[in-house]
This record gives C-alpha cells, structure tokens and sequence, in this order.
C-alpha cells in the first residue's frame, strides 16, 4: 500500500488529505493550526489522520505540502534581520522605493511606510560597476568591500545576507565574487544573490525580492528542515517532503529552502490547483476560482485546465518578481465588517475584518461589529434554528443585533440592510472576477465558477448570477480543497533571463543553445533530488512585447516547434493574444523580454474515484425544513446532508447544502446536482425567471 | 452649450429613484472602470513618460460633463462651451489647446481623447483621458522651452478635432501632427492608448446600463454626485472661516532672469460656499512659466484635500463644484492671455498646493503639513547616438514629502498620485547614459519634530554628445517649514565636465551641449520640517544619523549632539537649552528670511546671480 498526504496549513486550521495512490480512496482531518510552530499542527493532525484511518504513517510516501510560513514572516514582520550590499551610488533604492506615493491626489498626507526589510544600517556599498551591455566598468574592489562587511559583520545583528547589484541580471560575475568574499566573513548564515533569484531587469523589483528572499529565509529552512526530521521519524527514511510553490508547482523541501521567495503564495496555489484537479476531472477545463474566507477572497482564471501564472506576487504591500499563479484577493471575507460613514449614508463592506478574534457577532466570540457572515445569518443562509454537525454554535440575535445598526443608520429595513452587505461583498468579487477575465479579454460565459473557502459555497450561486459563469461548481470537501491540490500536483522548477532583444535580431542557432543552457539550469533541483532525467519533462516560455511597452505576454512553446518555424512562431502567438486583450497589433517591433524552462518531473497520475448512487432518495438527504431571505422575500427551503447526495439526485432550489465544514445556498430557480467525481453543479431551471 | 450632441434615439432618459445598494455597487463599478482605464493604458503605451511615471489621467463623466469618477475633476464642460461643432455617435476628439478648452490641460505636450459614449443612439456619458506627449515639436526637444515668449514656440496646436468622425480615423489629421512632433512613433502609441482606455470606460458604462437599466444608470450618476456635495457642505462649513485667511507663495524665476514671481491666494467662506481669491498674484511672466489655472481643476484640488477625512472610500467627483467659486485674475501669471506662452506650466500648479495647504493649515496648524515637493522637476536630454539614431529622454524628479502630522516626511518621494521613477537599468538600457548615483541628500530635509523628507541627489553620467534641459524650480525660495520646523534644502544642478571643471547650472535652462563623460547632479529639494526640532527624540535623530539621512552636523539643528555613535545626552540637555533660549519666537511659517534677503545670500549660496524684480508690461502688448 502507498500513500501520499496533502498537508495545508491555513491561518485558523490546518488540513490533511491522505490518498491511496492505488485506488484513490481519500481520508481528510481537520486540527487546529499552531502559529508558534506549525509543525506541531501538521504532526498532531498526522496521527488524527492515522487513527482514524487506520493507516500506518510507514506507507505514507511522499508528504506535499502548501504552507503560509514564508507569507505570514512577511505579513507579521517577523522575518530575519537582512543586510544588504549595493552598488555604490544605490544604498537607498529601497529607501526611495520608486518614488511611489499610493493613493490618490493627496494620499502623501497620510501615507505611512512600513520599515524596510533590510534596514539602511545594515546596508554598505560595493564599490564596483556592470554596464547596461554587461560589460564591466569598474572591477570591484575587495579590499573596500571586505572592510565594509566586517564592519557589518561586527554590528552583530546580520541573520542573512543580499547582494544585489546594478545591471547584475546580464553578468553576475561581481555578485558571484562578492559572494565568495561574503563567505569568509559571514560564515553560518545564509546568502542570497539577485543574479540568482531573480535575473530580471529592474533595480528596486530585483533588490526587493532578493531581500524578501532572505528576510524569510533562516525561518522557512528551520521550519522545513524540523518538518522533514519529525516526518522520517515518523515515516522512514524514504519519505520525500515537497513544497508547493506559488506557481502551483512542487519543489523538493531543499530547493524550496533556499529560494522562499517562490512560495509567497504557496496557500492560494494550493485551494487553485484543488480547484482544476475537481473541475477538471468533472470536464470541466476553463473554470473561474473563487475562495472566499475569513477577511479576503483570492479568484483566478483557469484555461485548459491550467492556472495562468503572473510573473509577480504580492503580499501586503510587498510586490516580489516571483512567479505565481495569478491569483487576485479582494479585502471582501466572512469576516469583512459593513459600516455607513455618516456623512455619504454610503454602504461599505470592508476592508476591515473581524478575523477570527472577536468575529462575527453571530460567533460569540465578543465580536459586535457587522459582518458580511452576520448578514448571511440574519437571511437565513447560515442556519442558526438547527444544530448542524460540526459547525459553529450561531447566536441569531447577536448577528440581527449587528445588523440592525447598519439598517438604522441607512434607514431602511433589517433584511434590506444584510441583503446590501452580501450584495456589496459580492459585488466586489464581482470586481475581482472581473479582472481575472473581462479586462484579460476573456468571457466569463465560456467559463464554469468553483467556488470554495469556508464562505465561498454560501455566496456561489449569486456570484454565478452576476458572472454568468456556469454551472458553479461547488467540489467535495469546499474546505479541505487546499489540502486536495497540494496532493495532485507534480514537483517543477524553472530558470530564466533576461533577454531584451528584438525578434528580427535574434540568431537562432544561439536562441537555441541559450534555451539548453536553461534547460539544464532548470533540470538541476530535480536531479539532485534523484528524479532520474527520463522522467523530466520541459516546456519553454517567453516574454514578448512591443518595444517601449510596459506589458508583455508569455508565450509558450516545444523545442520542436521552434526548429520547425523558427522566430516567426512568437510574434504570431503574441500578435494574436494582444488583439484580444487591446483590440490592436502593430507589424514590428517585437521584443523578447525573457527566456524561461520549465522543468517538471512526470508523475503517476491518482485513479479517479467514481462516485456511486448512494441508494437514498431526495427525501432521506433532508435534514429539516428552514426559510431564507431572498430579492426581497422570504423563501421556504430545505436543508440537505451532503454526505447522502449522490449522482442521480437533483436539489431543486430554494434548499441550503450541508456538509462538515461548509454551507451550500442553492437560490430560489436553481438546482443542483452531483456528478460522478463528487461536485455539486448549480444551474438554473429551466424556464425559472429569477434574478437577483 | 454651443457644441450639439446629434442623437439618433430622442427618448428622454428619466430620473429614477434607484435602491441605495444598487448606488454603492455602481460607485465600485465605476470605480473600477477607472482604475482598469489606467490599466490598459499603461499595458498599451510606450513612452516612459506614461508607461512608467504614470504621466496621465482619466475620467468618467456624466452626460452633463461632470465628473462621475476621475483624477482631476471634468474639463468637459469648458470644453463644450468651447466647442462649436455637433456631435455623433463614434466620435472621438483630440485636443491640447488650453485656450481653446478653458485650460482643461494647461499646456500643449497633455494631448486630451474624449469619447462620447453612446448606447442605443442615445448619449449615455463621456470619457476622457489626458497623456503627456513625449514631444509636441517647437524650440526644444520635449516641447517645453523655457525661452518661448508665445504659444506657437511650443509646438503644434491641436483645437478641439475629431480624430475619428462616425467610427473612422481621419488619418491624414493624424500624420499632419505626428509629421510635426520629433516622436512620431511614441505619440501614435501613446494616442492609441489613450483611446483604447477611453473605449475601455465606454463599453464598461454600457454593460452597466444594460445591467441596471439606462435609466438607474443615469439616475445614480447623478446621486453620487449629490453625495459629494452633501459631504463636502459639512467640510466646507468645518475648515472654511468666514474671516478671510491670505497665503503668499513664489515662482522662484521665470529662466530668463527674473523673478521671483508671487502667487498669492485669499480664502474665506459667505454662507455654504467657499471663496478663493487670486487677487494680488503677480501678471503673467515673459517666458513660458505660466499656468492657466482651470477653476474647476482648483476645486478638484481642494476637494480631494479634504474629503479623504471623511470618507476616504468615496468616489470623489464634481458634485459640490458649486459650493466653491474661484477667482483668477485676467492676464496673471494663473490666467494669462493668448498667446502667451505656458508649457514650463509645472512649477506654478506644483506651488497651487503649497498654497492650499498654507491656507487651510492657518485655522488648524496641527493638521498641516509643511512646504512639499511642489513640483515635477525635469531633465531632458537628446541627440543622436552612435548608430545615428535619434534619442530624447524626458525624466521627471522626485524630491523629499513635507514633515506631516502623520509623521516625517518621506524621502525622495513623489507628491503626484501614481507616478513613479523609471528604473535605472531600463533608462540604461534604452538610452546611453549612465546614473552613477541614485541617493537622496543628507540634512536636505527640514529638522522638525517631523523631519521633511529629503530631496534626491541622481548623478546622470552621459554617454553621448547630445543636449540637456532642466526644468526645476525653489532653488530660491525654500520650501517652508511649519509649526517651529526648519524649511528644507533646496535644489541645485551641478555639471562636471569630463576635464574636471565644474558650473552649477540654472534652475530652468534648455540647450546646454553635454558631452560624453560629462556627470550631472541633479538634486532636488527638500520638505520642510514639521513641528520643533528640539523635541524630536534624540534617539530617532540618532537612528537617522545611523541611517546616513541625517549627519552628525546636521543632528546639531535638533540639538542632538552624537559621539561615538550615541547620543551625548548632557551635552544634548545643554545645547537645546542654549538654542531655544536664543531663538527668536517660533512662527506659524518659517520661509529662511525674506525676499530681499534671500537674494542678498544668493550668489555666495547657490553660486547662481539672482533674478532680478519681475517688470512687466501690459500683457498682450
């Protein structure tokens, strides 16, 4: 017997998945997380899962692993102490930032900056110089620049090193020595080079991500290396941790150690990559995600069963050139509060949570403010007249209490007022929605919309109202979905550079040649972790744009088609994705901004698990009869246990589905079904004339 | 309204009443139609200027003109009582004229696109988007020259055209400018830009109305309007005093030799409505200084100042445009007459904001903040390089964020929402020069309980022969500080020729032949400190000494004295004793002397001759 475990650790709980390998019978667990150390959390929930399975922890193969560590160093400012060392002439490019004020005419007033991640007195200067053709203009000098470091070394307070340099991304070479010179004097703490990280053009993006690197580095290898021991303890020697990158691929525990940076947005990746593993497997391969928890909601646009990836990330207020998938978060969770500025009568909806403490009113928690979950409980969406199992104790009165603040304060009713605040929290998921497709030149209509998170099934069926996105799709375990991705994705990893030249000026034979260089770069971290070359696979990227542009598109290619049609082959495949996106294209000036390898190992895919009628009729699903609000009107509905749905059972609306960690609303003209993988589909009836 | 709009469906649109919710989701939906009108402009364009700094701003606006969401308020309604022509469906107009859109952009390269949007056959809204241009032809690469004594020395002027009549591109319009401007390339793709975000609103307020209903879509523009001027009559009321308050700020010269030219501004408040008053403020300058101030643009200026106390999530607009009245002088430096020149407009609506926060700081100096970074300094730089092809860079400076309130000012920060620098290795790579330095000046920022924040020092090695030009203003006057805060550096251009000699450079000048090896250090100013300097905490001053943001000289203005990397506290107690006994009272303003002063100390300070008293002439004569 062989397993694999899915591990997810989110802010409030942390969820296991363990799969049979053979079969694909699953196993899931739910702990509570343990911020101090995570891996207490991941370990506790190990031996839950174990007991209740049955499963012994030795035939558990390969652990993979999403993890919010490297995110929430960086949100709580509790990462390393970073020196940096710059080109002389640069020592306050983090300082300066840009330039960037946020906000609009006015926002200097009261923009407040967050201390840098490398303060400026940890940073020196290396007196040395690479030209904007990579040649050098000043060799560094090392006397000046040992005699710098010691002097930092002797501040004493240095848990990581950066090196970023001016026009490093075309020759690394001075990084690379000032590096070696780093070593002798830095001897037992990590340090990381921008040449390495991040070869990309652009001074203050590659310093800020080099840093950022660093920042959560000394936390992130503690962690992972105390996992990996505790997981061998447990599991064996031959127990193999992986850890999901942001870019929705896996890393080997040691690659992804050394380059944190990559895992920024290691959780949403995770809830996304769960999503196209149900959707897909239902038929179902250009979804919109939508995950919406406790104080944001992260969507995505998912095209052949594949996430698009963005080349930045971003967490808090920190931007990193680190590849992602593009996940877009709106300040609009469970938890978001509602309130009405007294002189424009306005509704707002967030961005201010009551996260987990206090919380909603309705959780008792000593939480008072209005929340987008109260508004759900005063309509009825969220039950609170029936113990359902496993949720959370809901006091009614508490949330209308909360509620009908906002309702005063508008002057309109109690049930207009909750309806208003899930309308305006819809309404900006709409907006993110939105900007995942309509402004990338895509349709929603040609979509399906998944929706998951611990509201995220409360809030579907409307938001595939507003979006047109159908069916919605709600997949099994909507809570535990995170834990679902991080257990179906393959190990990956990539190199690239930037390139900066224009189409009709490249040389193919050395395009060639460059691209083989990436490919063995890429290949590397896999080798080392002892996937032997036949089962690595390589596709190719790269960036284009229009000289001068800002934007540029990723295009990708197989070796084989570029030796057929040689160049021609990008600007066609960008001509034709810039007319959808701008309506336009011009007839030269193609530029190629990067070249990239994507290297990801094969792997033996998870039988599919089909679900099977489960011998019970609609009626014995029924827990209880109930009524929500709705447009206006109250609705007599039903509650259903998920868990006795199967295929061959069609839910009509108005009915609310129940199941351990999540609430599914299914509105008055709708209805659901569950296909054979497990997910609920909601369409509309036919003839229904609803809206909302 | 002389302009027509032709509308081929007469149904009258009625005025609803629309369900509160449905107003807050149109006011995010609109606001979202803005910001993704910015996103597709800067995906699209190609100048630096725009792409990377952020040059550019947009607007929706409702039938009438006003505007729904946007930057910096509507010009749409000066621009139709301006335009005599009719109107149809697929028309998308052009302009950079300010005399012929009452100033709606104040100077030629700021090429405006509107866009009637239509649905139905019936006018639904406008958008609009303005661009700065890269080059708009004239005297100077970069179209700004600081010599030109009209309007025609500044390039082509484009009145209100249509660049499309009915949904077609009048090409030959288009190559006529673009034959006329050194960047044909840059302008095409920049004016593509402009009108694929302007399109981009269109079809977002047509998807709106045919959600909501064309009716609710009308009817709402219309209450979030309202909405600003209900908030706005309680700001109003709040900081306005019926007593009038007067504040005096300066141009520091004009680049040809005189100056400083003053603009000065009395605000007082009759009943609901606010006054300002440009009475007092200088004539109109011999050269290109100028700025014709848009009165409805000031009442954007105010307002956005203020309303963020409020409600800082609201769509600020138009709406209480009629609680404030503007007056500007005829033929002054704010108004001048055609065709006097305007294109170095930058330091006058820089200095507008100095105004307004002297103003409204007079009744609550703890809500105030100092003299900022009241500017967008510019290089210019162009030639031909070693392939002989033609190159022509346009920089804009960033310089130290005034000591506030909040806290110190930020170091070498813009004050203009959304720009940003353009990263060195891209200018690098595109063009030869090199930037030896990129820090901001130690001590630049005023000492304060806040400091200012400080200007910024970039040393720009140039690579080529070509030709530079600078556009940088308080090199003279400093920028104030408030409330017992030092004013900030000020600016200075200092040129190393490549055989070690050395010229500090004018604030404003064009034409200076550069060549190869030649350094530039362009240093821009610094904010002025907020609060007494002697109660700041030693250990912050000590941290930005740590910092190098600070040196140990210049702790000395906070009465800090450091040794050995600490603060001496005993002699720190002893010299602000020293120092607050001797001083004289502290002032509301402190602007480093008075005029006659200030030029008394110039040459030895600046080593620059100062301008001589503006004289001026009846304008237009």
């Amino acid at each position: 017997m062989s397993y694999r475990l899915g591990v997810d650790v989110g802010g409030t709980f942390t969820d296991l998945l363990l799969i049979n390998e053979k079969t694909g019978e699953t196993h899931s667990a739910k702990v509570p997380s343990t911020p101090q150390d995570p891996s207490i959390g991941v370990l506790n929930g190990i031996d839950r899962l174990s007991a209740v399975s049955g499963v012994a922890l030795h035939n558990i193969h390969r652990v993979m692993h999403g993890t919010t560590i490297a995110t929430n160093a960086v949100l709580t400012g509790k990462g390393a102490k970073v020196g940096l060392v710059t080109t002389k002439g640069y020592k306050q490019v983090l300082q300066v930032a840009r330039s960037f004020c946020p906000g609009g005419l006015g926002g200097w007033v009261s923009f407040v900056k967050k201390p840098l991640l490398a303060p400026l007195e940890l940073t020196i200067e290396a007196d040395e110089r690479i030209a904007a053709d990579g040649s050098v203009v000043r060799e560094l000098n090392e006397h000046s620049f040992r005699i710098a470091l010691k002097a930092l070394h002797a501040k004493g307070t240095v848990e990581a090193l950066t090196i970023c340099f001016i026009n490093s991304y075309l020759n690394s070479n001075h990084e690379q020595q000032a590096r070696q010179i780093a070593k002798q004097i830095f001897t037992d703490i990590p340090i990381s080079i921008s040449s390495e990280v991040v070869p990309e053009m652009q001074e203050y993006e590659r310093t800020e991500t080099t840093v950022i690197n660093s920042y959560v580095r000394p936390e992130v290898a503690n962690y992972i290396d105390n996992l990996q021991a505790a997981l061998v303890d447990r599991m064996g020697e031959s127990v193999l941790l992986s850890i999901l990158r942001s870019d929705g691929g896996l890393a080997s525990g040691s690659s992804a150690a050394e380059k944190p940076v990559n895992l920024l947005l290691s959780g949403p990746a995770g809830g996304v990559t769960g999503a196209i593993f149900f959707a897909s497997r239902g038929g179902h391969n250009n979804v919109l995600t939508f995950d919406m928890g406790g104080t944001s909601t992260d969507v995505a646009l998912i095209q052949n069963a594949k996430a698009r990836i963005r080349r930045e990330t971003q967490v808090g207020d920190v931007t990193v050139r680190s590849p992602s998938v593009d996940v877009r978060t709106v300040g609009a969770g469970g938890g978001s509060i509602a309130f009405v500025p007294e002189l424009t009568k306005a509704l707002r909806v967030g961005p201010d949570s009551a996260g987990a403490v206090p919380g909603p009113a309705a959780y008792m928690k000593g939480g008072t403010a209005p929340t987008v979950c109260d508004a759900n409980v005063v309509l009825g969406y969220l039950p609170s007249d029936v113990q359902l199992g496993g949720a959370m104790k809901i006091d009614k009165q508490a949330a209308v209490n909360a509620v009908q603040t906002i309702a005063d304060a508008m002057g309109i009713s109690l049930m207009a007022a909750a309806e208003g605040i899930v309308k305006i929290a819809n309404e900006a998921m709409l907006g993110a929605l939105r900007v995942v497709s309509v402004e990338q030149g895509f349709d929603p209509r040609d979509f399906a919309l998944v929706g998951f998170g611990g509201a995220g099934p409360l809030h579907a069926n409307a938001m595939g109202i507003l979006t047109n996105a159908w069916p919605v799709i709600i997949p099994p375990g909507p809570g535990v979905l995170c834990a679902y991705g991080d257990a179906t994705t393959r190990v990956q990893d990539e190199a690239s550079r930037t390139y900066v030249t224009l189409v009709k000026d490249i040389n193919e034979d050395k395009l060639l040649a460059d691209l083989s260089t990436l490919h063995i770069k890429a290949s590397e971290s896999l080798l080392n972790d002892g996937i032997a070359p036949a089962e690595l696979l390589v596709t190719f990227q790269v960036d284009l744009r229009y000289i001068g542009q800002a934007f540029q598109l990723t295009i990708e290619f197989a070796l084989e088609e570029l030796q057929q049609k040689g160049v021609s082959l990008f600007i066609q495949a960008f001509d034709k994705e810039h007319t959808q996106l701008f309506t336009f294209a011009l007839d030269d000036g193609h530029e190629v901004v990067m070249l990239r390898a994507v290297v990801h190992a094969k792997t033996e895919p998870i039988p599919e698990l089909i679900m099977k009628h489960k011998g019970v009729d609609l009626k014995s699903a029924k827990i209880c009869d109930t009524e929500f609000f709705f447009a206006g009107q109250t609705h007599q509905a039903v509650i259903y246990d998920r868990g006795l749905l199967g295929p061959g059972i069609t839910v009509p609306g108005p009915a609310i589905v129940n199941e351990m960690d999540s609430t599914t609303v299914i509105l008055p003209g709708y209805e659901a079904s569950t296909d054979s993988v497990g997910n609920l589909l909601i369409n509309s009836i036919k003839g229904s004339n609803y809206h909302a | 309204m002389l302009s027509k709009l032709i509308e081929t469906n007469k149904a009258p649109f009625n005025k609803v009443d629309v369900d509160p919710v449905n107003v807050d989701i149109i006011e995010n939906a609109l606001s979202n139609a803005r910001e993704e009108m910015d996103a597709v402009l800067f995906r699209t364009a190609m100048s630096p200027g725009i792409r990377e700094q952020g040059d550019c701003f947009p607007i929706i606006a409702n039938r009438d003109g006003k505007m729904v969401v946007g930057q910096f308020g509507s010009f749409i309604k000066g621009f139709l009582d301006a335009y005599t022509g009719q109107i149809e469906e697929g028309d998308i107009i052009l302009t950079n004229d300010p005399y012929l859109c009452n100033a709606a952009v104040s100077h030629l390269p700021d090429w405006i696109v509107l866009v009637p949007i239509f649905k139905d056959g019936r006018h639904l809204a406008w958008s609009a988007m303005f661009g700065h241009m890269s080059d708009n032809g004239g005297m100077v690469p970069g179209s700004i020259p600081i010599k030109a004594e009209t309007v025609f020395q500044e390039g082509i002027q484009i009145p209100p055209t249509k660049l499309y009549k009915k949904g077609v591109l009048q090409h030959e319009i288009l190559e006529l400018i673009l034959r006329n401007v050194r960047t044909p390339q840059w302008n095409r793709f920049d004016l593509n830009a402009l009108i694929a975000s302007c399109r981009t609103a269109a079809k977002r307020c047509v998807e709106l109305a045919e959600r909501f209903g064309d009716d609710v879509f009308n009817s709402t523009m219309d209450i979030i309007l309202e909405r600003n001027l209900i908030a706005m009559t309680h700001i109003i009321k709040m900081i306005v005093p019926e007593s009038p308050r007067v504040f005096e700020d300066y141009i520091c010269d004009d680049g040809m030799g005189m100056g400083p030219y003053k603009l000065k501004c009395t605000m007082w408040r009759e009943g609901d409505k606010a006054f300002f008053d440009f009475d007092g403020t200088d004539p109109q300058a011999q050269s290109s200084i100028n700025f014709y101030l848009n009165e409805e643009l000031f009442k954007m200026f105010f307002g956005s100042f203020t309303i963020n106390m409020i409600d800082p999530q609201i769509v600020f607009n138009d709406g209480f445009y009629e609680l404030v009245e503007v007056r500007v002088p005829e033929g002054s430096i704010l108004k001048p007459k055609y065709p006097a020149a305007l294109s170095g407009r930058t330091h006058a609506l820089g200095r507008v904001f100095d105004i307004l926060g002297g103003l409204l700081g007079q009744g609550a100096p703890e809500a105030m903040n100092a003299a900022g970074f009241s500017d967008s300094p510019h290089l210019f730089y162009s030639g031909y390089d070693d392939n002989n092809e033609w190159f022509q860079l346009f920089q804009i400076g960033f310089g130290g964020i005034p000591g506030r309130p909040v806290g110190d000012g930020l170091d070498g920060h813009s004050l203009w929402p959304g720009f940003t620098n353009v990263p060195n290795e891209f200018i690098e790579a595109y063009f030869p020069l090199r930037i030896n330095t990129y820090e901001t000046i130690a001590d630049s920022g005023g000492a304060g309980l806040h400091r200012g924040g400080n200007g910024l020092c970039v040393a720009y090695e140039f690579l080529n022969n070509g030709k530079i030009a600078i556009h940088d203003d308080r090199w003279l006057t400093y920028p104030w500080g408030v409330n017992g805060g030092k004013p900030g550096l000020r600016s200075s251009k200092l040129l190393i020729r490549k055989d070690g000699s050395q010229e500090y450079l004018a604030a404003k000048c064009d034409d200076i032949v550069v060549k190869k090896g030649d350094v530039l250090y362009f240093n821009t100013w610094g904010g002025g400190g907020w609060g007494d300097p002697l109660k700041r905490n030693p250990e912050l001053v000590l941290t930005d000494v740590n910092r190098e943001l600070v040196t140990i000289a210049g702790a000395l203005e906070y009465g800090v004295v450091i040794a050995n990397n600490a603060v001496d506290s005993d002699k720190t107690a002893a010299l602000r004793h020293k120092i607050s006994t001797e001083r004289p009272e502290i002032q509301l303003f402190e602007r480093g002397g008075t005029i006659e002063e200030i030029k008394a100390r110039c040459l030895q300070e600046t080593h620059l001759e100062p301008p001589k008293t503006p004289v001026f002439h009846a304008a237009g004569a």
